[in-house]
């Protein structure tokens, strides 16, 4: 942090020298804003607050002595951690407004397919499946479907704008709203698991797994969600591929592998939410596999990192169309 | 802040079922402007002129074909990502914090201009006491009136110093009580901090009493630019006289005839265009006589913006299709 104030304050006194050649005043100007892109980059781990002050008092006094001609000096940009941690918040918050009716569809949804089923499914693997399925499936109604339709409609009304001229990175809009979508998918996800646990006959012990299927399931649904919605065309498409989507974890979550055509099973292998079911069921079993369990999760993550990478993307490109 | 022949042109979209094709439009068109720091700037025109398109180039928003926008020193049409750490931007969607809270809208808007929680949340409650949305801080935007959440997401553009301030319309909607908040809260930040300020507006009597100057445009080009009352003084000394008739006009009298050939009719308002001499006259024959009887009201008024955009040979009102000025 220190360093960086002292070469901002290193250019921004080339910055004054150059105020006679206007020319050369904006290239120290360049030069600031290279400066503190990759110093931004070092800092993003930090993600310590206090440090932004002196930039922007040194860049303060600069504006006064440097004059317009070498450009005006630069607000500090919202740094990475701090910027995610704030649009999480502020998603979150939503939830209160206007999710709270959904995430209830959601959990009934998934209880409704659960007791059906008891009816048709009298334990052993085809339980174990049904009740992983019908609790990532929360996971993928919240996470893919609601986020692909909050992100095109977004899109749509304009929305983007107000985050596209804030200085704040792709990454943190994305990421903020994908981490809080996987959130709101939390308590639904638990009373599913649970219930469905209990009108089953499985056992509790290994819910607890719950803590990386929820997270790695939550990033790489997210990540399609938010990747689908910033890239469809309209709205709609937006909303009707995230049905498609949950329809397809629906399906190929909940009914059990053993009985399905080939082709379908081929789907099912390219479905990330097939990989959190997997990961889940396994531990239903008494003597779970646990590096199957791992790799299943590993999947999930890598199938995350790429998704939520393609939403960075698809941000950058919707935000400045 | 400087702009240099900016051109955008939208290319031309192909008919799909439902929606008729339209020809490519150029938004702008050659536009050039020079805005001093410390000025109140405007940008007045109907709708569809192109000062949405100008105003999305200037803030990085949308690339242009061709031309140069540089605000404070720092050239936009090459470092777009730039635009951002120097402006602030109210557009005219809020769909981003619609579902917040108005107090969360203003904090966390300005932790996304990269200060600090503490700062962030000083910075907040600086900008609603100075609104007057405190009362309200707790309230989703959703939930609150069109003026009010107009107010609400001026609050977040102006939270978090930026030299530069590109308000779209902000104060539409707003009681007189808010608007001369916000014209307060931004003439202190003019005064303190020598902020710029460019401002889209479809307000008339707005523009002439807040702006320092102003750029009239039509169908993406620039047809003049200059103090409000430069702008008034260039259309002559024309001032304008409006007659409205109780039931009708008694057009019988040849005075009244003389001046219903000179006069925009609409229902029982007549607006006309005179020389100062000619309106005093009419005045005078209006006022008097069988024709005041059949007076309802009259007004004479020097030349607004609104006149000044057609005399510059913008389209009228209702003319070509083409909107007024003024909304309502």
């Amino acid at each position: 942090m220190k360093s960086r104030t002292r070469t901002d304050g290193d250019v921004m006194a080339h910055g004054v020298a150059g105020v006679v050649g206007g020319r050369t005043g904006a290239e120290a100007g360049a030069g600031t804003s290279v400066d503190e892109g990759t110093g931004t980059g070092a800092d993003e781990g930090a993600g310590t607050d206090g440090g932004a002050e002196p930039v922007g008092e040194a860049a303060d006094s600069g504006d006064q002595e440097a004059g317009q001609d070498t450009g005006a000096p630069l607000a500090p940009r919202a740094r990475m951690w701090p910027a995610l941690a704030a649009v999480y918040r502020a998603q979150l918050s939503r939830a209160r407004v206007a999710r709270i009716p959904l995430l209830f569809v959601a959990t009934f949804q998934s209880l409704g397919i659960m007791v059906l089923m008891r009816g048709v499914v009298d334990g052993g693997a085809e339980a174990r499946a049904v009740v992983a399925g019908s609790s990532v499936l929360v996971v993928a109604f919240v996470a893919l479907n609601l986020l692909a339709q909050y992100f095109g409609q977004l899109r749509a009304g304009g929305g983007l704008d107000h985050y596209a001229t804030l200085p704040v990175p792709a990454a943190s809009v994305v990421l903020g709203a994908a981490a809080a979508y996987a959130s709101f998918t939390v308590p639904g996800v638990v009373v599913t698991a649970v219930t469905g646990s209990v009108l089953f006959q499985l056992p509790l012990g290994g819910l607890w797994v719950l803590v990386a299927v929820v997270p790695l399931a939550g990033a790489a649904l997210a990540g399609l969600g938010a990747a689908l919605g910033l890239l469809a065309p309209r709205p709609e498409l937006a909303t009707l591929g995230g049905q498609l989507g949950m329809s397809a974890a629906l399906l190929l979550g909940v009914l059990p592998a053993g009985g399905l055509p080939l082709v379908v099973r081929w789907a099912r292998d390219l479905l990330p939410s097939t990989y959190g079911v997997e990961a889940f069921a396994r531990t239903f079993e008494p003597h779970p596999d646990w590096a199957r369990v791992v790799t299943d999760l590993g999947v999930c993550a890598a199938v995350g990192v790429l998704s939520l990478a393609v939403a960075t993307r698809a941000y950058r490109w919707a935000a400045t169309r | 802040m400087r702009v240099e022949d900016l051109v955008k042109t939208y290319p031309p979209v192909r008919a799909r079922r439902g929606t008729p094709a339209t020809p490519a439009v150029r938004a702008t068109d050659g536009i050039c402007l020079q805005v001093r720091q410390g000025e109140i700037f405007g940008l007045l025109g109907p709708n569809g002129a192109g000062k949405s398109t100008l105003v999305r180039q200037l803030t990085g928003l949308l690339r242009p074909d061709a031309g140069v926008v540089e605000v404070l020193g720092h050239d936009l049409v090459r470092h777009p990502e730039r635009a951002a750490r120097l402006l602030a931007y109210l557009g005219q969607e809020s769909s981003a914090l619609d579902e917040l809270t108005v107090s969360l809208a203003a904090e966390t808007t300005a932790r996304l201009r990269g200060m600090a929680t503490a700062a962030a949340r000083v910075a907040r409650d600086e900008v609603l006491a100075e609104l007057g949305l405190t009362r309200l801080a707790a309230r989703p935007l959703k939930k609150l009136s069109g003026g009010q959440r107009r107010l609400a997401c001026v609050a977040a553009a102006l939270v978090g110093d930026r030299p530069l301030l590109v308000l779209d319309e902000p104060t539409t909607g707003m009681d007189p009580h808010a608007r001369r908040a916000v014209w307060a809260a931004v003439d202190r930040r003019r005064a303190e901090r020598g902020v710029t300020v460019l401002l889209v507006t479809h307000n008339v009597i707005e523009a002439e009493t807040v702006l320092d100057r102003v750029a009239v445009l039509d169908r993406g080009r620039v047809i003049a630019c200059d103090t409000p009352g430069g702008l008034k003084a260039a259309v002559g000394e024309e001032v304008r006289l409006e007659l409205v008739w109780r039931e009708r006009a008694p057009v019988e009298l040849p005075h009244v005839a003389a001046l219903a050939a000179a006069a925009v009719v609409t229902g029982r308002r007549w607006t006309l265009r005179l020389p100062p001499e000619a309106a005093r006259e009419a005045v005078a024959l209006v006022t008097t006589g069988e024709a005041f009887e059949a007076l309802d009201d009259f007004r004479l008024a020097t030349p607004s913006l609104e006149d000044v955009y057609v005399a510059l040979g913008g389209r009228a009102a209702g003319e070509d299709g083409a909107e007024g000025l003024v909304k309502a």
